[in-house]
């Protein structure tokens, strides 16, 4: 049973009158373990893709099942749920809470599945851990670096102990250098603890960490295949 | 599911944000819980004031009062006449089945005199039921009794505002003292019973026995006539029954056909003074009212801000509802956030409304009273109005799109 497995999506969107295809019969199979990245130019497809695969939106057509169960006609709340036990979000503006501290930012997730306040401050600290965060559990986003922040937001995407890591443009607002070291953390936690990441980039040296690249093109697959590390 | 102290946690830290702004928020409720104590303290204090006048002049009390005269077609008003008499109080008593006291009423003003002391002062000439009609004790000595009264017997009971006039801190009973000349054995002194709801001094009194006070005191051309005739009933529910025995009793002994008018007047005084509770009651409710307006008024005020919160915080919505926040996650939240500034809002509105009511009162010398009740209706409404206005913008909140909320700048 693969991880994911999507069988010919459709997503349109309708504004006003016009309808635009953004994905037209997308099928893909994601196995638990794998590091792909998935590229394209704007307009392509590759974002509503994600957001289909990270149970924001829904296909207007097809199946999506994750885990072997079709998850791709939920409720908002069954959707919700998903999102929260299965899949960990890492976006381009990092999207921390501000002048909320980063142990705080962590444990956002375990606020909505019951975890007991001790439990969630243990886990957080462990996950701000996990990133190399440790000493930085107190300090607000705006006195971390980019690069720090993204680890912050790499830790809450983790904490629930999360199959996959959905991340869409994770390095779009960082540096060569920190990139890299944001890119090199997603391969560690890839083969360390076998986390499935799925990353969304359109720059060529950030699709070379992962190790299978699937390229969309007006709402098509246009290839999916092995890459060679570097 | 959010638990309610994180909840809670989330919505003080969300509050402590922007504090002039919550502040004024509050401020909305402040006022307007604050006005409703204030307004329900002074509808209270002056029904409480009434309801003390009731008692005061007793209860189930009637009042027979002789009829007017009529002199050349003036009619000279109730009480002109004298048609009623120490008789007719007698059978009202041994005749009337819904009547429990009876005390005919022969009244004066009168000089008092004791040692080198003066004082003027009504007297009453009544008999022994006057003390249960009008729920009066003694603070010491002992009332007049039948006998004393069959006797004309030179005895009073004086009232503490005469007792403190002639005697100062000595203890009046057994001593003499002299009304218009005629020397009177005190004995006893009744109990304090303040204002009458006309403002009269009901101390201010000394009670001797009626035919004392018609023979000795007050003569008259027509021996036996009272001026009028206190009654009480046997209970509330007799009151009706007791003004009709009354009524048709006298109209029997006076003679009166089925064409004539009664030559006397029969009063309910209890249900004047409820008819006066009840508009009291009314004015509380209606000052209430127009308090609680400004109460909504500082309900839309959280309503308002809540909206600009839920604006200004729509990616952090759009965070929340990504890492997994389901609907009622986001809905409690700014339902508790609203909650949080009207509670704590009610809370300083009550302070503010016992405070207000206490000067209100100190300044205007109205009596007010903050009852637990309505301290806990305020809290309840302003509870009440935090989830009322608090629903919709969190109902609004929870229906955003979370990939829109987050692509939100």
């Amino acid at each position: 049973m693969p991880l994911i497995e999507t069988r010919d999506i459709c997503k349109i969107y309708k504004t006003g009158t016009v309808e635009v295809n953004a994905l037209m019969h997308v099928s893909a199979i994601i196995e638990a373990g794998e590091f792909i990245t998935i590229m394209g130019p704007s307009g392509s497809g590759k974002s509503t893709f994600m957001n289909i695969l990270g149970c924001l939106d829904t296909p207007s057509s097809g199946q999506y099942f994750l885990e072997g169960s079709n998850v791709g006609n939920l409720d908002r709340d069954q959707r919700a749920h998903i999102r929260n036990k299965k899949i960990g979000f890492v976006f381009q503006g990092f999207n921390l809470l501000p002048r909320t501290s980063a142990i705080e930012n962590v444990e956002l997730p375990m606020l909505y599945n019951g975890l007991p306040s001790r439990d969630r401050r243990e886990r957080a600290s462990e996950a701000l851990k996990n990133v190399g965060l440790s000493g930085r559990e107190d300090s607000h986003p705006g006195q971390l670096s980019g690069g720090q922040q993204q680890r912050v937001a790499i830790a809450r995407a983790l904490v629930n102990k999360a199959a996959i890591i959905l991340a869409d443009e994770p390095t779009g607002n960082l540096d060569t250098k920190t990139s890299a070291e944001v890119m090199k953390l997603f391969t560690r936690l890839n083969e360390e603890s076998n986390i499935t990441i799925i990353v969304v980039t359109h720059e060529q040296d950030i699709a070379a960490y992962g190790r299978r690249s699937i390229r969309f093109l007006d709402g098509h697959i246009i290839s999916d295949e092995q890459t060679i590390r570097i | 599911m959010i638990d309610i102290p994180t909840a809670i946690r989330i919505s003080f830290r969300a509050l402590k944000k922007n504090k002039m702004r919550s502040a004024l928020t509050m401020l909305g409720i402040i006022i307007g819980v604050g006005a409703v104590i204030a307004m329900l303290s002074i509808g209270m204090g002056a029904s409480k004031r009434i309801a003390e006048q009731i008692s005061s002049i007793g209860s189930n009390l009637i009042m027979v009062l002789p009829g007017a005269t009529t002199s050349a077609g003036v009619r000279m008003g109730s009480g002109t006449q004298t048609t009623l008499t120490i008789d007719d109080a007698e059978a009202i008593q041994s005749e009337c089945p819904a009547v429990s006291d009876v005390a005919p009423i022969h009244n004066g003003v009168a000089q008092v005199v004791y040692g080198s002391q003066n004082w003027s002062t009504g007297v009453t000439g009544t008999t022994p039921g006057v003390l249960a009609i009008r729920d009066w004790l003694l603070e010491s000595g002992r009332p007049f009794t039948q006998q004393d009264v069959r006797n004309a017997a030179k005895v009073c009971l004086l009232g503490r505002t005469v007792v403190d006039n002639l005697f100062g801190e000595v203890s009046p009973v057994g001593h003499v003292l002299r009304i218009e000349k005629v020397p009177f054995t005190v004995i006893g002194v009744l109990s304090v019973k303040g204002q009458s709801p006309q403002g009269q001094d009901q101390d201010d009194s000394i009670y001797v026995p009626i035919t004392t006070a018609q023979k000795k005191l007050f003569g008259t051309q027509f021996p036996g006539v009272v001026r009028r005739i206190m009654v009480k009933a046997r209970s509330m529910e007799d009151m009706e029954n007791a003004e009709r025995q009354i009524t048709e009793l006298l109209r029997q002994r006076h003679h009166i056909s089925s064409k004539q008018e009664n030559d006397f007047t029969v009063r309910n005084l209890t249900s004047i003074m409820q008819t006066a509770e009840q508009s009291t009651q009314v004015m509380t409710l209606l000052l209430a009212a127009i308090a609680s307006v400004s109460l909504l008024v500082g309900g839309i005020g959280i309503m308002n801000i809540m909206l600009v919160s839920v604006t200004e915080r729509t990616r952090e919505i759009g965070i929340r509802m990504a890492i997994g926040a389901k609907t009622w996650d986001i809905r409690l939240q700014f339902i508790i956030e609203a909650l949080t500034l009207s509670l704590i809002g009610g809370i300083a509105g009550i302070l503010a409304g016992i405070i207000s009511s206490q000067v209100i009162s100190m300044m205007a010398g109205w009596s007010t009273m903050v009852s637990p009740y309505s301290i806990l209706l305020a809290f309840c409404f302003s509870g009440l109005v935090g989830i009322f206005f608090g629903f919709f913008p969190a109902y609004k909140a929870s229906l955003l799109d979370p990939i829109e909320a987050l692509r939100y700048e």
